[in-house]
């Protein structure tokens, strides 16, 4: 399932590179601590999380990362959509909290696969 | 205006800056007493909480502090005094993901910039007042028969 | 769900709160900043966090959070085993990552503890 398939579902809106949002999404992170994702991310998951700041596009672009979704109805600062655009790494903010939205793009994602749950 | 007669309980708290292995422990001890006193489990809930960001703040901060709590009838008055380095700019300081926090805080988990607004959002009344070079006080008040929207 | 199928259904380890294990969960809140568990986080809701020291157990007992599970393999520290004994809250360790445990969860029917942040949040 691409980035922008599971942005459309969830109605995550989008802040920045949304032409590079056609990369298929090998799962998830959940995480706000930039060593952890450093250091437990894989390439080509989503991560979701509530930081803002600029250094999560470095992050997220080193990692290789398919996108950053802020939750919490937070909004990114305006040099992070800078970088994000700049890098090319896919960003988005939801109103969901970050449990919701995880389980809701795991369901999405099992269900791309032919799993369902309910 | 708060009525100074019918004080039910009150008591003073001492919290040390820069403590984080007993950071949290005057908000535990503040909760059971509450909780003794039988009061609804709301408000109970929300007086802890601004104690406990409270009293994160002094340890993150401040250099040494104190948390006083009276209860009346109809509240619960939450007060931290503290002697540290104040803050400049408290309208800055209210704004939910404003922080100054150094990586050790960050690293508890907190200094995420949302502890004052926090605060905020949980007390019925909440006053601020700060001197650069001296200190900070933070007024919290939790009416006991109004119930916040938000919280259920 | 109860306790006891949450540890199954993520190959947990109880650290604290053997005798809790009936306890039913509805909701979950995941986060591993304590601020957002103080602003976001109802009662009676399953804390999933990376975090591990005593503050943790600390913000579970002011929210009055029915129980945590720790993500990602981390273990907690011995203080913050002894203070979660004090204040009877159930801790329980998964190799899982937060994304995967919340997805396990969700499929079994827990949900988020809120649907939606309904206020306007600055730049957090």
């Amino acid at each position: 399932m691409k980035l922008k398939e599971i942005a459309k579902e969830l109605d995550l809106k989008a802040r920045a590179a949304e032409d590079k949002a056609d990369r298929e999404v090998r799962g998830g992170y959940v995480g706000d601590l930039l060593s952890d994702v450093m250091g437990n991310a894989r390439e080509g998951q989503v991560w979701i999380t509530r930081q803002t700041h600029q250094n999560i596009i470095a992050v997220a672009d080193l990692k290789d990362l398919a996108g950053v979704i802020i939750v919490n109805r937070c909004e990114p600062a305006k040099d992070t959509v800078e970088k994000a655009n700049e890098v090319g790494v896919p960003l988005y903010v939801s109103s969901l909290p970050a449990f919701e939205l995880a389980g809701r793009i795991y369901v999405l994602i099992a269900k791309a696969k032919g799993i369902t749950f309910f | 205006m708060p009525q100074d007669d019918g004080i039910i309980y009150q008591n003073s708290f001492p919290v040390e800056g820069g403590n984080f292995e007993t950071a949290g422990q005057v908000s535990s001890q503040i909760k059971a007493i509450l909780k003794s006193l039988n009061l609804p489990k709301e408000v109970v809930r929300r007086a802890a909480l601004v104690a406990y960001e409270s009293e994160i703040n002094i340890v993150s901060y401040a250099t040494q502090g104190e948390i006083k709590v009276v209860v009346r009838p109809a509240e619960v008055v939450v007060e931290a005094n503290d002697v540290g380095p104040g803050i400049e700019d408290i309208e800055l300081a209210m704004q939910a993901g404003y922080s100054t926090a150094n990586e050790k805080i960050r690293e508890m988990g907190f200094g995420a910039g949302m502890g004052l607004f926090n605060i905020n959002t949980y007390s019925d009344i909440f006053h601020i007042t700060s001197e650069v070079g001296r200190g900070t006080y933070l007024k919290m008040v939790v009416k006991i028969n109004e119930k916040k929207e938000h919280e259920t | 769900m109860t306790l006891r199928e949450i540890k199954e259904l993520l190959e947990a380890e109880v650290l604290v709160g053997h005798s809790q294990l009936d306890r039913e969960i509805t909701t979950a809140f995941g986060a591993d900043l304590m601020s957002d568990v103080l602003a976001f986080a109802k009662p009676g809701s399953l804390l999933l966090t990376g975090l591990t020291n005593p503050q943790v157990v600390r913000t579970a007992d002011v929210l009055d959070i029915a129980a945590i599970l720790m993500v990602r393999g981390k273990r907690p520290t011995p203080e913050t085993i002894r203070l979660a004994e004090e204040l009877g809250i159930p801790i329980l360790a998964t190799k899982y990552i937060l994304f995967e445990s919340a997805g396990r969860l969700y499929s079994k029917g827990i949900r988020g503890c809120m649907e939606k942040v309904e206020s306007d949040r600055a730049t957090g």
